[in-house]
């Protein structure tokens, strides 16, 4: 079989997840091996139309961007969301909570009406993904996006865990955040496993950027949040921090 | 001579993000010089409004994949400014470091990645791993030590962890800080004098025009993470008046602010430090520029380039005097006896209101970051002037004046000229929406 060919894709974003699929350095030449790479903005000036892979960063938020995507989805035969912005819209989505007419007034003024802009959505909202690589970024510094698209190459699944965070935290032996001297509020018992709970590792809270596991218990989370010091509407906020399309049914 | 020519580049390529070039020149004349930023407008000053303050750094480090540290590290210093916190000497210390790292890494990323592949004519930094291993290779280690050093200190790149109001909640062990300072002195005698000599023999474009050059300027290093605004044409500012310098303006044709100073464009980055800044240059870094040519004032902006490799090589003698400092002293767990106030702490110390700027020089140049906090400790207005949007009207000048001597060119060349113009600032789009493609329309 020829090489796979691969168009990488960028919507509203930080870039950062392209970025450290670009840091993979060694691991790159490995998987350049494998496959061809024809779109990659970032890293190239020549622009391949003709992909059977499309790896895709980013939330959607204009007009235009729900018109490319559903061009990618048509030459794609795989679609792989990269990265918590395309996955679960990231933290573009903060925004879909305010004013929509009263935010973009307050950036562009008079001029609000020249400017193409919607609510921000994940990938899935418009088309069907194939494959998600999680993070914000893509967690174990690439790690896990490596593991992923190697999988695929050979025709597996790529194995992603179901069971939250503070299992791998438990495991790493970390102080429990809300146990510390100064507590920390924490979304690992709701936010899926695979990152080897890396943000309390660096002392810091989990803020859910692998999403949530499937069937989170929403409620007991909640009581320990209240029990810790935060009002509701705070924990609202902190969920929507990366996961704000929770609410929609994610 | 009366010539038409529309050049219309559509997404630049290399540059981070997407913009486009639109050029319009009638019988000679030239009508219309654009660059356009044709990003999603991201709205980040509208969602820091409401939230709690120490949140800011670990949303607004999602502007951007590049220059995470330095939006994190901007947005600690207006809050710390709001607030009265004057963090420890071990955070400075460690916060430097992640800085000059950060600079570091986008600096090889850009001029290894972005603009190498125009002086070997080729598309890409992919070929060029094929027909030069060895120099993609060294880029890419260049590339990963600053990531790594990132990551022990800061616990990722890009949206670090550990860096939080008042400190890190937690620091990297004396192990790991020995084994970066023996790869940072590795790579100042293996990988520094190989790329020193690829940029010596890279011919860049011939075009000068002298401007405004911006950056920070501080009495006892080479600023990045503090000091005074520095303007060769209008003197000092201080970082609280910085609105006095810097103006932002809706332009029609980008979705990126643009910011244009009270008197006229100016310029903002590696050049503009270089400019301002050189004297204080670490001594391999000043050895550097006297290989690379470059003397200060220098007014090439293709040489913003050669300013960054001269940069990196000077960040790479300051994480070895920071490193070293901070095996001196002995790090400690100061997560206790500081406020170390994380994004979600339980408990928000009482707050007044206030409010505050933080200006930090990022790889691009000089970035603000100004809040104003509410009694209940919730950011009630945010403002963010990114380095690129500082740029953009500088790089339309530059176009102005360079397209009426280079018409009688072919047309492939007046684009390349122009694309790599554009990318010699190294714009970065993902920052200035909150721009590249050449229209020649
Ligand atoms: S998921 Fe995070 S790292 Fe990736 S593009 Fe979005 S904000 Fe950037
Ligand atoms: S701990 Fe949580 S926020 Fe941090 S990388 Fe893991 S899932 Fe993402
Ligand atoms: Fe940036």
């Amino acid at each position: 079989m020829s090489k796979p060919k691969v168009g990488f894709f960028s919507f509203t974003s930080c870039e950062g997840c392209q970025l450290v699929v670009l840091s993979m350095a060694d691991k790159l030449f490995d998987l350049l091996g494998a496959v061809e790479v024809v779109n990659f903005r970032e890293a190239s000036s020549y622009k391949g139309e003709d992909y059977d892979v499309a790896i895709v960063e980013g939330a959607l938020s204009t007009v235009h961007e729900i018109e490319e995507i559903r061009a990618i989805r048509q030459q794609a035969k795989i679609l792989i969301a990269l990265g918590a912005c395309a996955h679960i819209g990231g933290i573009n989505c903060i925004r879909n909570f305010d004013n929509q007419f009263e935010i973009k007034k307050s950036v562009y003024g008079d001029k609000v009406a020249n400017f193409d802009s919607i609510l921000a959505q994940p990938i899935d909202a418009v088309v069907k993904v194939d494959y998600y690589s999680r993070g914000c970024p893509p967690n174990r510094d690439g790690e896990e996006f490596v593991e992923i698209v190697t999988a695929i190459l050979q025709g597996k699944k790529p194995y992603i865990p179901n069971f939250p965070v503070c299992v791998q935290c438990k495991m790493k032996g970390n102080v429990c955040t809300f146990h510390k001297e100064r507590p920390i509020t924490c979304l690992g018992p709701v936010t899926r496993a695979g990152c080897s709970a890396h943000c309390p590792s660096y002392g810091n809270a989990c803020i859910g950027c692998r999403g949530l596991v499937e069937e989170p218990n929403l409620n007991a989370h909640q009581e320990t949040l209240s029990g810790a010091g935060l009002t509701v509407e705070e924990s609202l906020k902190f969920y929507r921090m990366l996961n704000g399309m929770m609410e929609v049914g994610k | 001579m009366s010539k038409d020519i529309n050049i219309n580049v559509h997404h630049v390529a290399r540059v981070e993000g997407h913009g486009n070039i639109v050029i319009d020149v009638q019988s000679g004349e030239l009508k219309k010089v654009e660059l356009q930023i044709v990003e999603s407008p991201r709205f980040f000053e509208a969602m820091l409004r409401g939230r709690r303050f120490p949140e800011a750094p670990q949303i607004t480090s999602r502007i951007c994949g590049i220059c995470a540290v330095g939006h994190t590290t901007a947005s600690l210093r207006a809050l710390e400014d709001a607030l009265g916190i004057e963090p420890s000497e071990q955070t400075l210390l460690l916060r430097k470091a992640v800085l000059e790292a950060e600079i570091m890494q986008s600096h090889v990323l850009h001029y290894y990645f972005l603009v190498a592949p125009d002086f070997f004519s080729v598309p890409s930094v992919i070929p060029l791993a094929a027909s030069h291993p060895d120099v993609v290779k060294r880029a890419l280690r260049m590339k990963k030590l600053a990531d790594d050093i990132v990551t022990i200190i800061a616990g990722r790149h890009p949206h670090p962890i550990s860096m939080v109001v008042d400190g890190f909640t937690h620091i990297p062990t004396e192990a790991q800080l020995r084994d970066a300072l023996k790869q940072l002195k590795t790579m100042l005698s293996d990988d520094v004098p190989p790329t020193l000599d690829l940029f010596a023999s890279l011919k860049f474009p011939a075009f000068e025009r002298k401007t405004d050059y911006v950056a920070l300027k501080h009495p006892d290093e080479y600023a990045y993470y503090d000091g005074i605004i520095h303007s060769t044409e209008t003197g000092e500012t201080r970082h609280r008046d910085y609105k006095n310098k810097v103006k932002e303006e809706v332009v029609l044709h980008s979705t990126a602010k643009q910011a244009k100073g009270p008197f006229r464009p100016y310029m903002v980055g590696a050049l503009s430090r270089f400019n301002i800044n050189s004297d204080q240059l670490m001594p391999a870094a000043k050895a550097a520029a006297q290989k690379l040519g470059l003397a200060a004032p220098n007014y090439n902006p293709y040489l913003i380039s050669a300013a960054q490799v001269v940069e990196s090589v000077h960040n790479i003698e300051r994480m070895i005097y920071l490193i070293e400092e901070l095996l001196r002293r002995g790090l400690k767990d100061e997560t206790v006896e500081r406020q170390t106030i994380a994004g979600w702490s339980a408990k928000l110390p009482p707050v007044k209101k206030c409010w505050g700027v933080g200006a930090v020089e990022v790889p691009r140049g000089v970035l603000f970051h100004e809040y104003r906090i509410d009694d209940d400790g919730l950011l009630s207005w945010a403002n963010c002037v990114i380095p690129t949007g500082q740029n953009l009207a500088n790089i339309e000048d530059d176009m102005r004046a360079l397209v009426p001597t280079i018409l009688d060119r072919p047309q492939e060349e007046i684009t390349l000229l122009l694309e790599m113009l554009v990318r010699a600032y190294d714009p970065c789009i993902s920052c200035s929406v909150h721009m590249l493609k050449v229209d020649f329309v």
